[in-house]
């Protein structure tokens, strides 16, 4: 049973149905218990960092969720739902994350303006560099959905599972920490690629 | 390396159907949504956009049940505009499964809409769309209600005013060209992109694979967002995208 945290941020629908689509049985719950419980977590998310810890706040999930994350639950974090596992954000003014890996939140490097240069917000679909076990089998240059303007700087190079190249840069955009999973990326609308990334969570053990 | 564009279907919506016009007018049923969503899903479309046409005529709004019937086996952004007029539109637009709305209407009745829905949901799910009408070479009109209303609002300075106001993108669409299959305005998208720096889709007159091709060599695009060629399958989604990577333009393959 996968227990999808619904803290009035995320996009639950589509994560409900790309799990459903995979013959995952799922709940969708807002209730701390729920998550002290939890077998497997999803945390999606959509909006501003800070934004996004105050409706775990004020719903209690901030504890329930450090406390799975320390049993050794799997959790996945989507888009911010994965920001804010790091230990703090920058966006609007500087937030505490849930520290569940170290690093922090930061802003996309701005282009020059040239024909190549990337916007900001990212938005559109970007070709994966992917490192370490968790991506394997999925194709080095896949591409998924991004639509963001912030990034996880995980603080050790040896926890970034792929990164994307924005304006020069080399930007991380998922990572694993045993059983501490983040994609700044979309997986429910990645098409075959990102359902794919969602069914090995689904099956990994740490 | 540019980032690919992004190859976009837009299925407009009059009740229970997909239709297609000319300049939005003169409409024809083409099929069925959540058909042409899935056909055009596993063909590897990387986005869709539903407009209801009728629902800022009507004021009625049918077209939450479309979505979430697409979002239950379609894995790629969606996009639902035509009556969205409230933050409770947007909410509901994104619990059926939508990723973002898109607003023209509304917007242009009352601009700090924009910056209430940006500022409650993030930019990254508002997108202004805007419905140009050429007036004098370099002089485009902001026309409401699925093209029916004017308004006297310079499309170049309302697009700067709603980036300002925390638009995430901008969806323009040529009524000159738009159903004609006669090839984009440029120089429309050209100068809006000019004007802001979030990313612009492209709308109205794609009638060939060489339309899209041409446009995007200007590198003023993001996305463009289809119809005819999908719908009457003169190029459908793999056709464009292979004529596309062969003439080294990148594409999501």
């Amino acid at each position: 049973m996968i227990t999808v945290i619904d803290y009035g941020r995320g996009n639950l629908f589509s994560t409900g149905q790309a799990l459903r689509h995979l013959d995952v049985p799922y709940e969708i719950t807002a209730d701390a218990d729920a998550a002290e419980r939890a077998e497997r977590i999803v945390l999606p998310g959509v909006g501003a960092f800070g934004d996004c810890m105050e409706g775990l706040r004020s719903r209690g999930l901030i504890e329930p969720l450090k406390r799975a994350a320390a049993r050794g639950v799997p959790m996945l974090g989507i888009c911010v739902g994965a920001q804010v596992m790091l230990d703090a954000g920058e966006e609007f003014g500087r937030h505490d994350g849930l520290g569940l890996i170290a690093g922090a939140v930061r802003r996309l490097p701005e282009g020059n303006g040239g024909p190549d240069a990337v916007r900001i917000p990212n938005v559109g679909w970007r070709a994966l560099r992917t490192r370490g076990a968790f991506f394997d089998g999925t194709p080095d240059g896949a591409m998924v959905y991004f639509v963001h303007s912030y990034a996880p700087f995980v603080a050790d190079g040896a926890d970034v599972a792929a990164t994307i190249a924005v304006n020069g840069a080399d930007v991380p955009v998922a990572f694993r920490r045993g059983n501490v999973v983040g994609f700044q990326f979309h997986p429910e609308k990645s098409g075959p690629v990102g359902l794919n990334l969602i069914e090995r969570f689904v099956r990994f053990t740490p | 390396m540019k980032p690919p564009v992004r190859i976009i279907a837009r299925l407009d919506i009059k009740g229970p159907n997909v239709v297609k016009g000319v300049h939005l007018e003169g409409l024809r049923v083409v099929g069925k949504p959540g058909e042409l969503a899935r056909r055009y899903y596993e063909q590897g479309v990387d986005e869709i956009v539903y407009m209801d046409i009728v629902a800022s005529l009507y004021g009625r709004n049918n077209i939450l049940a479309v979505v979430e019937e697409a979002a239950r086996d379609v894995f790629v952004p969606l996009t639902v505009g035509g009556g969205i007029r409230s933050l409770d539109d947007i909410v509901a637009a994104l619990r059926s499964g939508a990723d973002k709305v898109a607003i023209n209407t509304a917007a242009i009745a009352r601009p700090a809409f924009l910056k209430e829905a940006a500022e409650a949901l993030g930019s990254q799910c508002i997108v202004l769309s805007v419905e140009a009408k050429r007036r004098a070479p370099g002089k485009w009109e902001a026309l409401t209600d699925n093209g029916r209303e004017t308004t006297g609002i310079d499309v170049l300075d309302w697009v700067v005013e709603a980036e300002r106001l925390g638009a995430g993108e901008i969806l323009v669409t040529s009524v000159d060209q738009e159903g004609t299959k006669s090839g984009f305005d440029s120089a429309l998208i050209g100068a809006v992109h000019e004007r802001v720096r979030i990313p612009v889709i492209a709308c109205g007159g794609a009638g060939t694979p060489e339309h899209v091709r041409s446009l995007v060599a200007t590198g003023t695009i993001d996305a463009v967002a289809c119809a005819s060629i999908f719908h009457y399958g003169t190029a459908p989604v793999p056709a464009l995208k292979s004529y596309l990577a062969d003439q080294g333009v990148a594409v999501r393959t």
